[in-house]
Parts: C-alpha cells; sequence; structure tokens
C-alpha cells in the first residue's frame, strides 16, 4: 500500500492548488489551502467546520474565484469564474446538500444544459432515456427516470447528482460530504461506483467525517484547519488518532469554558413533536442554569425543530411547555410571552433589520413594553439599548449607527442583545459562532455561560463539535430528523457525537 | 430510511410524468372552453353557426394567444412582463405609419418591421432585468408606462384608419383557408414552434430549469442572463406580431391600441395552467386559457349575464386556476413524502 502510493506520486497531477487565499471581506475563509490529486486515486479532504474545505471545493468548482495562490488542471494554469468552466474542464462536485430543479424530471435533471441533441438540435430524449438506463444500472437505482425530483429523498437526490458526474464523464470528481444521509447500503454501492471510477484513471476527492469511510475508501488524506493546509499523507502511513490530532490541534476544553451551574427545575419541556418529513418524536427538557446542545450534521432537522418550538413553523403532532404551562403553536408572540427567545441561524435574513440602527435593533423586540400609552421615545429606547449593548461589548461608536455595517461578531452581538432585553428564561440559539472571529466567538461563549450561571435555560445547536463538546452540559444528537443520541459532559467525546450525528442503524465495514 | 428503489414504486400514479398535471389541467380548460361554446351555442345559435360568429371565435383570441404564448416563456423563467400591450400599441402604430408614409410597402417587410421592434422592446425589458438586478414586474411596469408615453407622444391625436392601409393587408384579417381565418392559422404555426421549441430544444428546456430553481441553474453554470433576455425578446417580438394582427383586424389604430392586453395575456397564462413562480405549464395551456378568457368574454352577454359581472367572472376564473395549481401541488407533495416516509 504505501509502495503503491509513493510510486503514484511520480506520474502528472490531476488537479493542484497551492497556498490559495479567499476571504470575504473582513473575513478569511481560506488562508493557505494546498491540494494535490493524482489520477487514479481517491484523496480524502478532512477537517473541522469552518477549516475552510467547502470554500475550497468552491474555487474548484468555480463558485469562488480565489485572491491569491496557484490553480493548476493537468498541469495547466486555471482561473475559472463561472461553474460552467469548471465543468466544461471536467470537474465534477457533488455537494453535500443536492441542487436539482424541483419541477423536471430525474432524467433532465441528470443532462440539462448538455442534452444529446439530433436533427435540428432536437433533444434526443431516447439517447438520454439509454444512458440513464446504462447509469442507473451500473450504479445498481431502479429510480424511476421519468418521475420529477419533488418530493425525493436526500439520499435519491445524491444518487441523480451522481448519475450526473458520471454522465459528465468528469476526468476530477469531487464529493463533498456524500454519505452524509445515505444508509450502509446505499454507501457500499458508492463506495463500488467510487473505486470503479478511480480504475478507469480519474482523481477523486472525497470529503468526510467519518473516519471509517476515510479508511475503507481512500489512498492518501489531506488535513486542514482554520483555513489553512497541514498535511497530506498516505493512509496506510497514518491513524484516526493522528488525524484528530491535526484536525483539532489545541486543547477542546481550554478554549470553551463553562462555568459551573446549580441546575434547577425544568423550564423547556418538547414531548413527541413531530412533522411528517421533517423531523419525528422530538422529546427532551432543557432545565435552569443547563446548557443543552443540538448536535447533528447540517440538515438533520435541527433549525427546523427550534422553529416549531418557537412558533415560526408548524408542527403536527407534540407539545411544548414552558414552566409547565402549554405553549400555543404557531404563534412566536405567545412563545416570546412565555419566556422563549430564538437566535436564529442567518442573521442577515432572520435576526437583524439589517439597514436600522443598533439602537432600533436591540429594542426591537421589546417596543411594547418600552412604549408610554402606545408611543416610543427615541430616550427611552436609547436607554434600554445601552445597557444591552454595554453589557454584550458591542463595538460600535455610536447606538445609531447602522447594523449592515458591523462585523459578523458584533451582528451577532446584536441580536443576541435584542432577545436578552425581552428577559427570556429559555434562550434558543442557532449556530452561534458561526461566521464570527475567534476572539468574538469566545466572548459569546462566555456570554452564554453567564446566562447559565443566571439561571437561564439555553438549546444551542451548533455544528462546530469542539463548541458543543466545551459548552453543553447535555448533547443531543439529530440525525435525520430523529434524536439518535443523548449524552451527558461527561460522557461526550467527538467520537460518540460524530458516530451519533452520522451512522445510521445498520452498520457497514 | 427511504431506499432509492422504494419511491419509484410506491409513489402514486399522479404526477410522476413531467407535465402529467400539466397535460390534465390543459385538458381541463379545453373542455371548460368546449362546456362555454356549447352553452352560448344553444341559448343562440348564431354563436357558432353563423359566418361572423364562427370567425370571431377564431380570429380574436388569435391575437391574445400570440402574447400569451410570449407571456407563457417569460413566467416559466419566473418573471412577468407587463409591457406587452404597450408593445402591441407601438407596433400596431408602427404598420398603420408604414403603409402611409411608404405608399406600395410589401407587407413583409411591414410584419419584419413590426417583428423586430417588438423584439427590441423586449430586449430592452430582459436587459434591464437581467442586468439590473431589479425584479420583472417593477421593471415591465415602468415600461408598460414609458413605452405607451412613446405611443402618445408620437401619435398624439393622429389615428390611422382602415382606408390609410392598403386592402390586401387588411383582407389578411377577415381571410378564410377552408373556413379558418387566416391569422388564426398564422398564430397557430407559432405556437406549435414555440411549443416546439420549449419542449425539444435545450435553450427550451433551460426556461423550465431556470424558472424551477434560479440558483441551481447558476450551479449547473446555464446562462441564465442570456436565456431570462431570450424570453424578453421572443415576449416582445410575440407582442409585435400581435401588434400587426391588431392592425389588419381591426383596421383602426389609435394610441390606446392594446391598452390592458398585458393583464388579458397574464391571466390566460394563468388559468392555462403556467404558475406564476415559473417552470411549470405549457404554451399549448396558455394559448388554450387565451381562447377560453376570450370565448367567456364574449358568451357572458349571450348567456345572459351583465356586463357588470363579466369581469368578475373573469377574475374567478383566474383566481381559481391560481388556487387548484396550489391546492394540486401541496397534495402532490404530501403524497410523495409520505410515499418516501413509509418506505
Amino acid at each position: 500500500m504505501v509502495d503503491a502510493a509513493s510510486a503514484r506520486s511520480a506520474p502528472p497531477t490531476a488537479l493542484e492548488l497551492h497556498r490559495v487565499v479567499k476571504s470575504f471581506g473582513p473575513v478569511v475563509a481560506l488562508r493557505s489551502g494546498s491540494l494535490t490529486l493524482r489520477p487514479g486515486s481517491i484523496h480524502a479532504l478532512i477537517g473541522e467546520n469552518g477549516a475552510g474545505k467547502s470554500t475550497l471545493v468552491k474555487i474548484m468548482a468555480g463558485l469562488y474565484r480565489r485572491d491569491s495562490g496557484d490553480f493548476r488542471l493537468h498541469a495547466d494554469d486555471v482561473d475559472f469564474t463561472s461553474t460552467a468552466q469548471s465543468k466544461a474542464a471536467g470537474i465534477a462536485v457533488i455537494y453535500q446538500e443536492p441542487t436539482l430543479f424541483p419541477d423536471l424530471s430525474v432524467t433532465e435533471n441528470i443532462f440539462m444544459g448538455r442534452q444529446p441533441t439530433g436533427f435540428l438540435g432536437r433533444i434526443d430524449r431516447k439517447a438520454m432515456r439509454t444512458e440513464v438506463d446504462r447509469i442507473f444500472r451500473r450504479l445498481g437505482v431502479t429510480l424511476d427516470p421519468d418521475r420529477i425530483t419533488e418530493g425525493l429523498s436526500i439520499a435519491d437526490q445524491q444518487i441523480i447528482e451522481i448519475a450526473k458526474a458520471i454522465s459528465l464523464d468528469a476526468s476530477v470528481l469531487i464529493m463533498d460530504e456524500p454519505t452524509a444521509a445515505l444508509s450502509g447500503v446505499e454507501v457500499d454501492r458508492l463506495f463500488a461506483v467510487a473505486r470503479s471510477l478511480r480504475d478507469e484513471g480519474r482523481a477523486i476527492l472525497f470529503i468526510s467525517h467519518r473516519f471509517d469511510e476515510v479508511f475503507d475508501l481512500c489512498d492518501t488524506v489531506t488535513v486542514m484547519r482554520d483555513g489553512a493546509y497541514i498535511d497530506t499523507t498516505p493512509i496506510a502511513e497514518t491513524t484516526v488518532d493522528e488525524l484528530v490530532r491535526q484536525m483539532v490541534g489545541r486543547d477542546v476544553t481550554e478554549l470553551f469554558p463553562k462555568q459551573e451551574a446549580a441546575i434547577g427545575e425544568p423550564l423547556l419541556e418538547v414531548t413527541a413533536l413531530t412533522r411528517p418529513g421533517v423531523f419525528h418524536d422530538i422529546s427532551f427538557t432543557v432545565r435552569a442554569g443547563e446548557i443543552v446542545a443540538l448536535a447533528g450534521l447540517v440538515g438533520a432537522g435541527r433549525s427546523e425543530v427550534a422553529r416549531a418550538i418557537f412558533g415560526v413553523d408548524p408542527y403536527d403532532e407534540g407539545e411544548v411547555r414552558m414552566l409547565g404551562a402549554g405553549v400555543a403553536r404557531r404563534n412566536p408572540t405567545a412563545a416570546m410571552r412565555s419566556g422563549l427567545a430564538l437566535v436564529p441561524e442567518d442573521r442577515r435574513k432572520q435576526g437583524l433589520v439589517i439597514d436600522a440602527s443598533v439602537g432600533g435593533n436591540i429594542t426591537l423586540a421589546i417596543r411594547r413594553r418600552l412604549s408610554k400609552w402606545g408611543l416610543i421615545t427615541s430616550g427611552i429606547e436609547n436607554r434600554a439599548a445601552k445597557e444591552w449593548a454595554s453589557r454584550l461589548e458591542v463595538k460600535t461608536h455610536a447606538l445609531d449607527t447602522v447594523a449592515s455595517t458591523l462585523s459578523g461578531g458584533n451582528q451577532q452581538k446584536v441580536v443576541l442583545a435584542k432577545w436578552l432585553a425581552t428577559d427570556p428564561r429559555v434562550l434558543i440559539i442557532d449556530e452561534p459562532t458561526r461566521g464570527i472571529d475567534v476572539g468574538t466567538k469566545s466572548e459569546v461563549h462566555r456570554l452564554l455561560s453567564q446566562l447559565a450561571g443566571e439561571g437561564m435555560g439555553i438549546l444551542m445547536i451548533s455544528s462546530e463539535l469542539p463548541e458543543v463538546l466545551g459548552m453543553a452540559d447535555r448533547v443531543l444528537v439529530m440525525r435525520e430528523g430523529r434524536i439518535t443520541a443523548e449524552i451527558s459532559r461527561d460522557d461526550a467525546t467527538s467520537e460518540n457525537v460524530m458516530f451519533a450525528a452520522t451512522h445510521s442503524s445498520e452498520l457497514h465495514s | 430510511m427511504s431506499t432509492t428503489t422504494a419511491p419509484a414504486a410506491a409513489a402514486p400514479a399522479i404526477a410522476k410524468k413531467p407535465g402529467g398535471i400539466g397535460r390534465a389541467r390543459e385538458f381541463g380548460i379545453l373542455a371548460a372552453l368546449v362546456l362555454v361554446v356549447i352553452a352560448a351555442t344553444v341559448k343562440n345559435p348564431a354563436f357558432l353557426f353563423s359566418s361572423d360568429g364562427w370567425r370571431d371565435l377564431l380570429l380574436t383570441p388569435s391575437i391574445l394567444m400570440l402574447v400569451a404564448v410570449g407571456q407563457a416563456i417569460v413566467i416559466i423563467t419566473r418573471n412577468v412582463d407587463l409591457s406587452v400591450g404597450s408593445v402591441m400599441g407601438l407596433t400596431a402604430y408602427l404598420t398603420g405609419r408604414l403603409f402611409v408614409d411608404v405608399p406600395g410597402i410589401p407587407i413583409v417587410v411591414v410584419v419584419i418591421a413590426a417583428v423586430l421592434l417588438g423584439a427590441f422592446l423586449g430586449l430592452v425589458n430582459g436587459a434591464l432585468v437581467a442586468f439590473a438586478k431589479v425584479p420583472a414586474m417593477v421593471i415591465t411596469l415602468g415600461t408598460l408606462y414609458a413605452y405607451r408615453g412613446i405611443n402618445v407622444l408620437w401619435t398624439g391625436s393622429d389615428r390611422i384608419n382602415a382606408s390609410d392601409m392598403p386592402k390586401d393587408f387588411l383582407a389578411l384579417g377577415t381571410q378564410q383557408i377552408l373556413f379558418i381565418p387566416v391569422l388564426t392559422i398564422i398564430a397557430v404555426i407559432v405556437l406549435a414552434l414555440a411549443a416546439w421549441y420549449l419542449r425539444n430544444i435545450r435553450g427550451g428546456r433551460e426556461y423550465y430549469a431556470i424558472g424551477s430553481d434560479p440558483s441551481a441553474a447558476e450551479l449547473y453554470g446555464l446562462k441564465v442572463t442570456r436565456r431570462v433576455l431570450s424570453a424578453f425578446v421572443l415576449s416582445g417580438a410575440l407582442a409585435g406580431l400581435a401588434g400587426v394582427f391588431y392592425a389588419a383586424r381591426y383596421g383602426s389604430i389609435s394610441s390606446q391600441a392594446g391598452s390592458g392586453w398585458e393583464l388579458d395575456a397574464v391571466g390566460a397564462a394563468v388559468i392555462g395552467g403556467i404558475a406564476i413562480t415559473g417552470g411549470v405549464g405549457t404554451v399549448w395551456g396558455a394559448a388554450i386559457g387565451a381562447m377560453l378568457l376570450m370565448t367567456i368574454n364574449r358568451a357572458l352577454p349571450i348567456l345572459g349575464i351583465p356586463d357588470f359581472w363579466q369581469r368578475a367572472v373573469v377574475g374567478v376564473l383566474i383566481i381559481g386556476a391560481i388556487v387548484l395549481d396550489r391546492v394540486l401541488a401541496v397534495r402532490q407533495r404530501r403524497q410523495l413524502i409520505e410515499a418516501r416516509d413509509e418506505s
């Protein structure tokens, strides 16, 4: 294995990235990304959420343009400005969340934009159909090629994405966590296909959180951390422990301090919450002084549960109780009155009035309480806003600064301030530190911990493992709309959380 | 856990085929059309069985059919073109003007000029939508007024009359081949071409893809900007052709020609099963929708429904069509998801 790998290092590279940098405004998503893919090899790319893997993929896909660094394909320098160019150059990307046209048929989705044509440019449906049948036979699936893709499961949509890449005859195939939503049988089938594509001399990049899959399938592995390349090694020369050490690279617990707090009476009780197709039988309790983390992969249904609890989305069965009293469905106002607060995931769209002032944003949710005889004066508003802005250390010159001009971290603080001003008993916070810098991150963590210390119950949705492990008293893990594990702080490890988040009940080798 | 094998087998027979629902919709409105014609004919046989009645049944909808086909293409891309009435007005006036100012000009040249002007006005719409990234509804609402303004400026209180135009041209508006008006034959040929293009050519399929999910279209590497632009050009060109038809049919063109037609066109498309959110529907549906809309307008007075209520009936028809589509879509989604969860 080792010999094979080193012997393979001689042939030309299929794709090479060297010291690639990409930033979005002040946020650096990729500090220094390097990657070398060789024909006839399956290459693993691993790293925590936010390590820069997705940014790297998007650069290869032509979705983002790098700021600097080298990008070579078959030894030629390339600089894609569109996905069409990347595709034409032979790079096929299978995204974690498939993007299909819901109103069109399976066959059309596979061939859109490059359908085989005959006389007068007429689309040759027969040829399309023959090709789809051939690909599906090869993949071993019996999906109806004529049905529309609306309502297909993620697994089936994924199959269509893979079929697309195969029909594209790509020389480089990038799979961004393709197995996240597949069952054991489907994973085995996918791996068989990946191996046969490898044996045809294609270069394959495989991104996964599952170490067993990485060791099972890949021959080389590259680790990324905090937007930078760490190391590339032949898979036979490394171990899981070694990879985890490279991925984390720091002591997890030090970064995320959770103060010990007295756990009090139950505040939020959720029983058997169900919305068919989205989440099933969700039951849990959040107590005073407790931080409960809702972990899992993107798309596991965590945000949907939060939105249902807060009354933004409907649910079909189950019950939400606050302090023993039932909370009305589909009624955010009632949820707020009962002592719930929700800090959503997408700050710019859901949490902030982006064109309003910082002060206006902070007092937005408590305007009714602040008003006197239905009127609100800027004096009252400013006093209330000032208190929270200073408590959260929002870095801004004045409260009338427009929210859109703040950094991501400060925007998050403003959203937090807005909801804390409502004086909630339970705070639901979705991805509290996504897209904010490390300094602000620890401030947010300190604040959450402090709030719990004061007796608030916190339900924290997070995809970042260290954050989950460092902050939570209890970890609930969701997979495909169900809670698959409940792990106490002392027992929680990245392995058992990841295991519950990714593994289907049936195991595969 | 769903498997890849189960959904296809378990999913109910509904809407497994692309356009399965669409085809049902087209038969539905076709049935409604037949019903209206039968009802009106029973009440007054002249509605169908007189040379005037027969001609009106086919001729008047032909013009709207053209505009509705263009509108349908634009709506399929998840846009809308509210300026088509004004484009019709301008091209109709251009048609008359050319006959007055250039005596003896061949009819073909006039038709080409009008279609080109329509295409150009559509290009302006498309360019504004595609490059300024402003919703089509706002842009084309603006050009609706702007184009009409240009028309008023150009025409003033002038009016082109039938006597200003050559006999051969006006004959087009009334001539029949085998009892079918010439304009209807042309409109159906255009309709068939458009339908064939939308079904069988890459560009046509891309209209559906863009309307179905614009961001996925970007990921697929489709040339979204160029496609959307072309949809507006097509819509403009068809409105231009409709302007020529209008001139030939009515023989009298003022600065208000074609005003209000944009709403009829959108209405026809929606009644015909074009989803206002894009990606679904066929131009055949839109054309039958146009036919139904015009025929109902003519049939209601015969059926003794007061003038006042006629517009309301059209409104009910449009809202009914949208509600029906919505109900069907929700039911279909639910069935597909249930089929998945059960498997």
